[in-house]
């Protein structure tokens, strides 16, 4: 098993005719995603990679191929329009890429989507979802990753991929990564993400990378502390961060005292899980903490 | 992004949100007839992006012409120093000249975005004049919010919530209710990411008003509000920071010594910390974006040398998708073309690493390759030690 992408997956790319959807999908399609459908509004008829049929609607994509998973590429004008399309037309997880969204516009998703709980948006601004040797929704290269029972939930997608080489260096795979996003609203938090992999049967440990900003480290922390039998090892980026400044994530500001790396480490201690000062020790800690 | 006081009491009044008269002053002579038109007796204010201004010395009462002239002298042309300035302050170009109001109660009302509800969020207090996040952490009870659901806006019974929690009545209710919906019609339409009046003044004749006015935009917004981007004043941001903009770099001016170039936000923060869990302080945070060209590495060579602390830089590059090996040209390139002689480490991970260490060691430039993190950590701050 593993979560929100598998072999199952039936994925179509919003935005599959512009530079960053076309690049990215013949990289999913090399790693083994199954995509069965593109949209470009205006654009359908066309074909992408020789057989990718391209639609003018996520609706179309969801009634001739079956697609029950979505990936946005589209400009962030466009971003919170093509995430309600995909939410209306069907689909169950939708993974926004697109970085620069207006905050204003993610209320009002926001706002419609807490009516279909049935619903999963991964993003936005971040790097996807992976689940090694299964499928790849998303930016982040394939060949770091390796099967395995290590969950990798973070904000960052640099980051992640760090965190994740690390994994590997120490003979760690990988269930799922999903890269959550650094936006100040997005749709699946840590919290979130870690209820689905605390479920799945084949997660054993979970990675928790965070960064200063917001509280959401804190509220998975205190439901860790009374849900997660699994050992969780986290780390949080920005403890040199100085208070005030955004950190290119709009979501990476200490605002009025809140948010700080140190009060998010305490927290993630209190309730009992590893957690590591450095960067450079995530893959290290798993290791020692799963022997 | 941040504008001034008189820009935000100028694009709110528009909205419907009572503000006091004023007018905007560059020279003393512009400020004497402007007080003239508003009518004395006015407050001059200094307009710097920085709170704390009354302390600092910014904020004058001047009941006479001959007053409006000695503080307009004295606060334009000076460095105002307050505690969110630092201890460089900023200089002052510009005074707003406002109309003195008849205060009777000073109180709090901000706009933002809660993270946790994902909602536009209303806060209001009696604790006006101070700063909120004080307040919030030694009297929470003293603030009120209202969430606000996007769909149908600011309800009238909300806005009468915020009034009635702020003690309002008679006429005061009537034109805080007022207030409030055309306080929050404004940050929806303009897109802010927060509204700060404080205080809001109830006046002894039961107006309430917007004495101070803080209004910061979300970035990601700006392309549809091609006016409010005009109102950005290059003058108050950091010179490097600017720079970096223009090149689609994120960098952040910082005290310690050794420069990063790194990409992506989080692994460049990532960066920063492990810099100092090794000993040395970070100079700057600088997120290059996911790929990482040529061209952009030299341009942020150029930007983490103007600051003259820099001595050592350490790149950090998670390849990923981009060829390590190319990165690893271009960073050669640059350090060719802009002729540093500084130590650089380099840690490049990602397909074709190990062909981008030998291009690197075999530079023969001060050109150090690191394989991974820690060991990069380790080198850099080796250099300077």
């Amino acid at each position: 098993m593993s979560v929100l992408v598998n072999k199952d997956t039936r994925l179509v790319v919003q935005g599959i005719t512009g530079s960053e959807g076309g690049f990215h999908t013949e990289q999913m399609v090399d790693y083994g995603t199954n995509v069965v459908a593109g949209v470009t509004p205006g654009k359908g008829g066309q074909k992408v990679l020789n057989d990718i049929p391209v639609f003018n609607t996520v609706k179309e994509a969801v009634d001739e191929r079956q697609a029950n998973t979505s990936v946005i590429f589209v400009p962030p004008p466009f971003a919170a329009d093509a995430i309600l399309e995909a939410a209306d037309a069907g689909i169950k997880v939708i993974i926004c890429i697109t970085e620069g969204i207006p905050v204003g516009d993610m209320v009002k998703v926001k706002a419609v989507l807490n009516q279909k709980e049935d619903v999963t948006l991964i993003g936005p601004n971040c790097p996807g979802v992976i689940t090694p040797g299964e499928a790849k929704v998303g930016i982040m290269p394939g060949f770091i990753h390796k099967k395995g029972t290590v969950g990798v939930i973070s904000r960052s997608g640099t980051l992640t991929y760090e965190a994740v080489h690390q994994l590997v260096e120490q003979g760690l795979g990988q269930s799922t990564a999903i890269g959550i996003g650094g936006d100040p609203i997005i749709g699946t938090k840590h919290i979130d993400a870690v209820k689905l992999l605390n479920k799945d049967p084949e997660t054993e440990a979970i990675v928790l990378i965070g960064e200063i900003g917001g509280n959401a480290e804190e509220e998975a922390a205190a439901y860790i502390k009374d849900n997660v039998k699994k050992p969780v090892i986290a780390f949080i980026a920005g403890q040199t961060a100085p208070p005030g400044r955004r950190m290119g994530h709009a979501g990476a500001i200490i605002a009025g005292g809140k948010g700080t790396a140190e009060a998010k480490m305490e927290a993630l201690e209190a309730a009992g899980i590893y957690v590591v000062k450095s960067p450079a020790d995530i893959g290290k800690k798993v290791k020692e903490v799963l022997r | 992004m941040n504008i001034h006081e008189y820009q935000a009491k100028e694009i709110l009044r528009k909205f419907g949100v009572a503000v006091p008269n004023g007018q905007v002053a560059s020279s003393v002579e512009e400020a004497v007839a402007a007080a003239e038109k508003v009518g004395l007796p006015v407050v001059v204010k200094a307009q710097i992006h920085a709170g704390g201004r009354g302390k600092g010395g910014g904020v004058k009462f001047a009941k006479t012409a001959d007053e409006v002239k000695q503080y307009a002298d004295d606060i334009l042309g000076m460095t105002l120093v307050t505690h969110q300035t630092g201890p460089e302050g900023k200089y002052v170009k510009k005074v707003w000249i406002e109309e003195a109001s008849d205060i009777d109660r000073e109180l709090y009302a901000g706009i933002v975005l809660d993270r946790e509800t994902s909602k536009v969020t209303f806060m209001v207090s009696t604790e006006g004049g101070m700063e909120i996040e004080k307040v919030a952490e030694e009297t929470p009870e003293k603030i009120v919010k209202v969430a606000i659901d996007p769909t149908v806006g600011l309800m009238p019974y909300q806005a009468r919530q915020l009034a009635f929690a702020l003690g309002l009545e008679g006429n005061a209710m009537k034109s805080g209710t007022k207030f409030f919906a055309a306080l929050y019609k404004a940050y929806v339409a303009l897109d802010a990411a927060l509204f700060e009046i404080n205080p809001l003044v109830v006046t002894k004749s039961g107006d309430v008003i917007a004495l101070d006015a803080k209004v910061n935009f979300d970035e990601n917004a700006l392309f549809r509000h091609k006016d409010v981007l005009e109102l950005r004043d290059f003058d108050e941001e950091e010179p490097t920071e600017v720079e970096a903009s223009k090149y689609g770099l994120n960098y952040v001016k910082l005290d310690g010594n050794i420069g990063c170039m790194v990409n992506g936000a989080g692994l460049a923060m990532g960066t920063m910390d492990i810099i100092k869990l090794n000993g040395a302080e970070p100079a700057n945070f600088l997120d290059v974006g996911g790929t990482a060209s040529a061209e952009t590495v030299e341009q942020g060579f150029r930007i983490i040398q103007s600051d003259k602390n820099v001595k050592a830089i350490l790149i950090n590059i998670f390849g990923g998708i981009v060829r390590c090996d190319r990165v690893a040209r271009g960073v050669v390139e640059a350090v060719k073309n802009i002729g540093t002689d500084m130590p650089i480490v380099v840690r490049l991970q990602g397909t074709n690493a190990k062909e981008a260490r030998e291009i690197l060691e075999q530079s023969g430039m001060n050109i150090l390759a690191a394989k991974e993190l820690q060991e990069a950590a380790e080198k850099v701050v080796s250099t300077i030690k």
